[in-house]
């Protein structure tokens, strides 16, 4: 069983129905037994990472999720899930879980710095992924495939090795990252249409070593 | 870099999806889940909903549809008409849209589009736009004027000016509205698109007027819009999604070409 977890974090139900679609058994839960019972994570969340950490930590579940990695338990994050693994965001300058060392940087911040104009902010529509690493949760995806995005900061890990696919959009910036038993996308799986759930199927499967 | 998207809408009329010209005439032309299901399957990028009845005792109807279009389909949608509240925007999200789009109530009260970027997030937020070409005066200084009920009622208020507070209340995106265009399948709005998509700074989807696929490459190259939105061209069958994104990348236009 698959726990998503629940941190009143935006709408987690296209997650649910995404995994339902496909015969995955789930549960959209903030119960940390239930969590800790559950076999995979997927950790999803839509929203601010100010507001996003403070939810989790009053629910207790920041200490679940480090767990659930630290056992060697396969975890997925989604977007604002994949942000908050890292150890800090620009976004509202939130200290965050510090599972991959990182930050997460601004695309505004970026593109000032770098001079790039005329790029809208959120990154919001269908975007190419360019694998860096082959990954089993990838088995199957082709490089003209698309996902959707919809975020205006992204996952900066310090480890370049981390980096398991990056996207174009004026940069070339993290969109998978990940390593071990944690892998986590910046975009949705669960709106990506096939290619998307067949990494979330893959992801159901995916036994890491 | 980012595909332009292609986008279907579909008008719901208590529960049935149908098509008019101009918001009247309006004919039942399908089920909106299983149009749904055959766009999602045919490579839409997206799909728009207007429930054009938004009457009270219809609206769990409405519901209903969202719920079972969230079943089937993988990919971003969002749904307006009759979005007056913030309860109204939470029970879309809830029975699975992506989006909600707020265009007459935002009118009447814009302080809608900022309860409801709060709550829910920008990204959430789509700002509708009924917009009409007119005179340009003092009050108009874009000529482009906003209208309400299908065109019928001018709102005194700058197209431009209107998409720029919305975008700084925390609009997350702008689905533009040419009525002058809409339901003549002579192409965009190209000077009405390009004048408010390169001056805010989130996405505009442009609408009404499509009829080819030269007008969506038009109004995704000149007019400089992010997506179009597209109805009776497909609806019909006398075009296909994939045929028009054929088109385009053959044009040089980068739009998804697998799903």
């Amino acid at each position: 069983m698959i726990a998503v977890i629940d941190y009143d974090a935006g709408n987690l139900t296209s997650v649910s129905r995404a995994l339902t679609h496909i015969e995955v058994e789930n549960a959209v839960t903030s119960d940390r037994d239930i969590i800790a019972a559950a076999d995979r994570i997927i950790f999803p969340g839509v929203g601010a990472a100010g507001s996003a950490m403070k939810s989790l930590v009053r629910l207790g579940l920041d200490q679940v999720i480090r767990q659930a990695v630290a056992d060697g338990k396969p975890v997925l994050g989604i977007c604002l899930g994949t942000q908050i693994i890292l150890g800090f965001s620009r976004e509202n300058q939130t200290p965050c879980l510090g599972i991959v060392d990182g930050t997460v940087a601004s695309f505004s911040e970026v593109f000032a710095a770098s001079g790039i104009k005329g790029l809208k902010i959120p990154h919001m529509g269908w975007n190419r992924i360019q694998m860096k690493i082959a990954h089993p949760v990838f088995a199957g995806i082709d490089e003209s495939d698309e996902f959707y995005f919809v975020h205006g900061f992204f996952p900066q890990p310090k480890d370049e090795a981390q980096v398991l696919a990056t996207t174009d959009y004026g940069i070339d910036f993290p969109s998978v990252i990940g390593s071990g038993n944690l892998v986590a996308t910046q975009f949705h799986p669960e709106k990506s249409g096939p290619p998307g759930l067949m990494m979330l199927k893959n992801f159901s499967r995916w036994q890491p070593c | 870099m980012l595909s332009k998207r292609i986008i279907p809408c579909l008008d719901v009329h208590a529960g049935r999806t149908t098509k008019g010209v101009k918001f009247k005439n309006n004919v039942d032309i399908g089920d909106p889940v299983e149009m749904a299901r055959m766009y999602y399957e045919g490579g839409a990028d997206e799909l728009v909903f207007y429930d054009i009845t938004a009457s009270h005792e219809n609206r769990d109807i409405m519901i209903d549809v969202v719920r079972r279009v969230a079943e089937t389909i993988f990919i971003p949608f969002s749904v307006g008409g009759g979005i007056r509240t913030l309860e109204d925007m939470r029970q879309v999200l809830l029975a699975g849209a992506e989006k909600v789009s707020v265009n007459s109530a935002a009118v009447r009260n814009p302080d809608i589009i900022a309860r409801g970027a709060a709550a829910f997030g920008s990204q959430c937020i789509v700002l509708g736009m009924d917009v009409k070409k007119v005179e340009k005066s003092e009050k108009i200084p874009s000529g482009y004027e906003i209208v309400i009920n299908g065109g019928r009622q001018y709102m005194g208020m700058d197209a431009l000016a209107w998409a720029l507070e919305a975008q700084a209340l925390g609009a997350g995106e702008i689905c533009l509205n040419s009525i002058d265009a809409d339901g003549t399948k002579d192409g965009y709005e190209l000077t009405l698109t390009e004048l408010i998509a390169t001056r805010v700074n989130i996405p505009v989807i442009a609408s009404g007027g499509a009829g080819t696929p030269v007008h969506l490459k038009d109004v995704l190259t000149a007019g400089k819009a992010d997506a179009a939105l597209i109805a009776s061209m497909v609806h019909y069958g006398t075009y296909t999604v994939a045929g028009i994104k054929q088109y385009l990348a053959d044009q040089g236009v980068r739009v998804r070409q697998t799903w």
